[in-house]
């Protein structure tokens, strides 16, 4: 009596998961098919073969002055790759300032990053305009970077890996070998948290890779935009949409290369997501 | 004591990320512009398509080099030609443009906007600023405009009648339509035969009745009717700068197309959209297009034969012809204006008098491209000599226009109606697709006028 | 960042260091959030537009620009914020569910588990502009999808999907089903593993149904990480751009009605409106501070269960990362 209805549940599990697993790939599918056709053969109807259109569109998509591939891979990678590294480390750091050391404001500053935890940026959107146009930022890439100092949720995450993972006494051992705090971060507390930092890392840089709402306001010029911004125009400039190709090109350009590192890095990335909590 | 000791920690932590800026500063700077700087001259030209830019590289004699994708041009003097491409949508081109022109003193000789094409779209907003320089005040150039038709110089005058741009082209509007539909259905592709079949609204509707009958759709789209009823608007959308009011022309649009969508004698489809463009190839079932001369070359050539293979077998090349349609009417033109502050008057004043007045040139841009070329005499001897278009079917398009072009007029123009155009299309969208009713579509154009022009305080709808 | 070590001072008192390990935090926040936000504030009680190239403002208007808010479409934004969040939310959690109850199951023994899981999690890394993008493409008229269904004669003509209220929302929707269920199954499996196995163990051996084991057990159990699921949704939800803004070219059509609150915002940034852009900022960022107390109280409940329940949690978790 117990087996049968479990046998039951397990087809039907299966078939959802199933369903579930081609609608999350179909798409992609589609992606990586037609971005080998040309503009034609997908006018013409799709097909469940690649064509032979791929080094075509992906040389018309590189040599478009009008869209800057090229420099919007170069900003991406910029930004992403920044913003991870201080993420992390300033969220570290700042973690352990609040782990390690006892005074006075401890405690406000521990609630006020608990309060500010999940605040959006975009609220204060308007006036980060005004204050980086009047610092001269607009425009340039910083102003995309240099907020990842402040960036609670991954902070909240090293907080709670230190808990479980940091002993004080350690820290008083090197306390004692003569190392000074800074010291005593770099080395003893940072390599600790390599496995927090290695997945904040990637998802501050898979986070910051796909942004769009700010750089869009931010990044005034071509060849500053980042590759969100240049999916967009593809939807917009009139002059740019005549060649699906290109636009399915220009897609799988920005969207498979995190692909390729996730599969990498899933095991990693997956249960960093089941630690996380914190929803980016 | 504390005290000071954290002031100073601040302080230095504020040092450590400013020094921590400039670092990055060195890493992420433009290199494009410090290898110009080593070239020469920069002259930063801004515009919303390579309309401009193909002409210019293909037709200006003192270009040297491309750059092999397009960014920039090199001219025989070493200058160096950055081209600056916004899309239009959303007055995005326009903001863009604004925010340059803003800080344009404080912007470096290398990095200020030099030249920018402007739309009738939005011209009067710039040519009644100081963003534009008088065209007198450029060597030569209001001189070799004499032949150029009145209207385009009447358009980007300012209040006293300084002249702040010139165009290479004029924009009169027709009727694009395919041949073999025409001979399917009316009997014959003979241009005048076929002006008698779209002589007026009424003989239009009728002619799209009989290509409904006979399997066919008379438009794509929407909006393709759209610049025929504004072009002959009796007043501008926006004259006091706070009250916008909407011609009876438009919602004469707007009823006409509603009634040949629920009759279903279009496509549904809108305005540059990948459906609007394939109704345009060989396969398609749409019989005409109201299009303005530059869209020839600009979107139709490439829609009808997107391959390139200028061979009617494969593609609808050969297969169009034009005819001026139900109404006379005109659709913008690109205007070339001089930057106020720019370091280069004596180059752009030589590019507005090469690529606008030059006899050679703008014959090569009429026959190559298919511009209706902004010179009387140009136009007049080519509607006599032109062997015609062979995209047209051997038509000499310029006969058939180069009347008609003299009585042109864009006094209608506001620097408002890019956004209202667009945003009157999109709220009247949802209108033909059924989603609202005529009033909600009212409703939700005057939202969003107001989301981009909030100066705007009421809009008034005819009667 | 290069610091100089202070002077050894003898009497040894680390709070500076405390001070000084926080500090960059609370300055880029006080610099990229916390001055543009007081900036926000302030401008949304005045008029400060572009009139062409003209700067008109700023002048103090009161509440006008909050007056103005409501009489527009404000709440009609708010509305289809809510709807495009639900759409995607009530799918996304119900499935999210099942899952994760399945995923855990031991009397279910599902093979490939590591694979589904890294299928699902996979479009929660996409590029929500490309990925808009791409829908857009492939539900266009002439697109794929309309393609494949005509040709399997499912459809008789193709289904114009973004020039239909439902169709537009029922697109957003799946993107944000399709981008979240995965991530929030995981973060479900992560919380039902937590629970103590003995737990399910005297379940079983009491004879308890499947179903009965998750509405008695899993589901009280999870609680505070679905409260938790739920609030950072919302927020998310708040937060929707790109989707609708990339899928409709920002247009919000058909009839505005995927709009969302912050497309609106945007638009009003766009054409540089700052004190109408304040003024819903404010709004916004009152909508999310309420949330986000709801956050702080969700994971510090009392200060006695606190330490135990992120020891309890943590076990798991570095497991899983060492693993």
């Amino acid at each position: 009596m117990d087996k049968k209805p479990s046998h039951v549940r397990t087809v039907i599990a299966y078939v959802v998961l199933i369903i579930l697993t081609f609608l999350c790939l179909f798409f992609f599918y589609i992606l990586v098919i037609n971005c080998t056709r040309s503009h034609q053969q997908i006018q013409a109807g799709f097909s469940f073969l690649p064509g032979k259109s791929f080094a075509q569109n992906f040389n018309n998509v590189i040599h478009d002055a009008k869209l800057p591939v090229l420099s919007g891979i170069k900003n991406s990678l910029i930004v992403s790759a920044c913003c991870a590294a201080l993420a992390t480390y300033f969220s570290a750091l700042t973690a352990y300032g609040l782990y390690a050391y006892d005074f006075k404001l401890k405690k406000p500053a521990f609630i006020f990053i608990m309060l500010i935890l999940v605040m959006p940026t975009q609220v204060s959107a308007m006036g980060f305009i005004n204050v980086i146009t009047k610092m001269g930022m607009i425009n340039t890439l910083y102003p995309l970077i240099l907020p990842s100092v402040a960036a609670p949720a991954v902070f909240y995450f090293m907080y709670s890996y230190m808990q479980s993972t940091l002993p004080l006494e350690l820290i008083e051992a090197a306390r004692i070998d003569g190392c000074n705090e800074f010291k005593t971060f770099n080395r003893i507390v940072l390599p600790i948290m390599k496995p927090a930092i290695a997945v904040q890392a990637i998802f501050a840089f898979v986070q910051n890779w796909n942004n769009y709402f700010i750089p869009a306001l931010v990044l005034q010029e071509n060849s500053k935009r980042t590759l969100p911004i240049l999916i967009a125009m593809l939807r917009s400039a009139d002059f740019l949409k005549f060649d699906m190709g290109k636009v399915y090109m220009l897609i799988t350009i920005a969207i498979v290369p995190i692909i390729i590192v996730y599969i990498a890095l899933s095991r990693y990335i997956v249960a960093g997501v089941a630690l996380g909590g914190v929803k980016e | 004591m504390k005290k000071t000791w954290k002031a100073l920690m601040s302080f230095a932590l504020i040092a450590a990320m400013v020094f921590g800026l400039s670092a990055c500063g060195s890493k992420g700077g433009d290199e494009g512009t410090a290898d110009a700087g080593e070239a020469g001259k920069v002259l930063n030209i801004w515009c919303w398509n390579d309309e401009f830019q193909t002409r210019f590289n293909d037709y200006y004699p003192e270009v040297a080099e491309v750059a092999e994708d397009g960014s920039t041009t090199t001219l025989k003097d070493g200058t160096v030609v950055n081209w600056i491409i916004e899309p239009n949508e959303g007055n995005n081109y326009q903001t863009k443009l604004d925010e340059a022109l803003l800080s344009q003193e404080s912007a470096d000789t290398d990095s200020k906007v030099d030249m920018f094409l402007v739309e009738a779209d939005y011209a009067r907003k710039y040519t009644n600023s100081d963003a534009t320089m008088n065209v007198a005040d450029l060597p030569g150039v209001l001189d070799a405009t004499a032949d150029q038709y009145d209207y385009t110089k009447e358009v980007v005058s300012d209040a006293d009648g300084n002249v702040k741009g010139v165009s290479w082209q004029a924009c009169p509007g027709l009727i694009a339509y395919r041949r073999s539909i025409a001979k399917e259905v009316l009997g014959t592709d003979d241009p005048e035969a076929v002006q008698e079949a779209l002589a007026d609204w009424d003989k239009f509707a009728e002619t799209a009745q009989k290509m409904s009958d006979a399997g066919y759709k008379m438009l794509s789209g929407y909006d393709d009717t759209f610049r025929p009823f504004y072009n002959n608007d009796a007043a501008p959308f926006v004259e006091d700068g706070k009250t916008l009011n909407i011609d009876k022309n438009i919602m004469d649009w707007v009823a006409m197309t509603k009634d040949y969508t629920d009759k279903g004698w279009n496509n549904k489809t809108s305005l540059w959209s990948a459906e609007w463009a394939a109704d345009q190839g060989k396969d398609a079932k749409v019989f005409c297009i109201p299009a303005c001369t530059w869209e020839i070359d600009f979107t139709l050539t490439g829609n009808a034969d997107p391959d390139g293979t200028q061979d009617p077998a494969q593609s609808a090349w050969g297969d169009y012809a034009v005819c001026v349609g139900p109404v006379s009417w005109c659709w913008g033109g690109t205007w070339i204006t001089a930057a106020t502050g720019t370091d280069n008057a004596d180059l752009i004043a030589d590019i507005m008098i090469k690529m606008t007045t030059d006899a050679d040139i703008l014959n090569k841009i009429a026959t190559e491209k298919g511009d209706f070329v902004n010179s009387k005499s140009v136009i007049a001897d080519l509607a006599a000599n032109y062997e015609g278009n062979s995209f047209l079917g051997g038509q000499n398009h310029y006969a058939l226009l180069s009347d008609s072009a003299a009585g042109l007029s864009l006094k209608i123009a506001s620097a408002y109606d890019q956004g209202v155009i667009e945003k009157m299309q999109n709220a009247m969208k949802d209108y033909f697709d059924g989603n609202v009713d005529l009033d909600g579509a009212k409703a939700n154009f005057e939202t969003s006028i107001k989301e981009i022009y909030p100066e705007i305080e009421t809009v008034n709808w005819p009667e | 960042m290069a610091k100089k070590s202070k002077p050894e001072i003898k009497q040894v008192s680390y709070a500076k260091w405390g001070y000084i390990f926080i500090a960059p935090f609370f300055i880029a926040f006080l610099i990229f959030q916390l001055i543009p936000l007081a900036q926000t504030i302030y401008y949304s009680f005045f008029e400060y537009y572009r009139s062409g190239l003209t700067i008109i403002g700023p002048n103090p208007v009161g509440f006008d620009n909050y007056k103005a808010l409501f009489d527009s479409d404000f709440l009609k934004y708010a509305g289809n914020t809510i709807i495009l969040w639900l759409a995607g939310f009530i799918p996304q959690i119900v499935i999210s569910l099942i899952l994760a109850a399945w995923f855990t199951d031991v009397r279910l023994k599902i093979r490939g588990k590591q694979f589904f899981k890294v299928v699902i999690y996979m479009p929660n890394l996409i590029m929500a502009s490309a990925f808009a993008m791409l829908f857009f493409a492939l539900f266009s008229e002439n697109g794929p999808v309309n393609a494949s269904l005509v040709s399997m004669g499912i459809l008789d003509k193709p289904f114009r999907f973004l020039a239909s209220v439902s169709g537009t929302r029922g697109l957003v929707a799946l993107m944000n089903f399709l981008m979240w269920f995965g991530n929030t199954t995981i973060l479900l499996m992560a919380a039902v593993m937590g629970i103590n196995p003995a737990l399910f163990e005297a379940a079983e051996l009491d004879g308890c149904s499947p179903r009965q084991t998750f509405f008695r057990i899993t589901l009280p159990m999870i609680r505070p990480i679905l409260v938790y699921v739920l609030i950072t949704s919302m927020i998310g939800g708040l937060q929707m751009f790109d989707v609708p803004q990339i899928l409709t070219n920002g247009k919000g059509s058909p009839d505005r009605t995927v709009t969302t609150l912050i497309m609106f915002l945007n638009n009003h940034l766009y054409s540089k409106n700052y004190g109408m852009a304040g003024a819903i900022s404010v709004i916004l960022f009152i909508i999310c501070a309420i949330l986000c107390l709801l956050v702080y109280f969700n994971l510090n409940p009392t200060e006695d269960d606190k330490k135990i329940r992120k020891r309890d949690r943590f076990k798991p978790r570095k497991e899983a990362l060492n693993g």
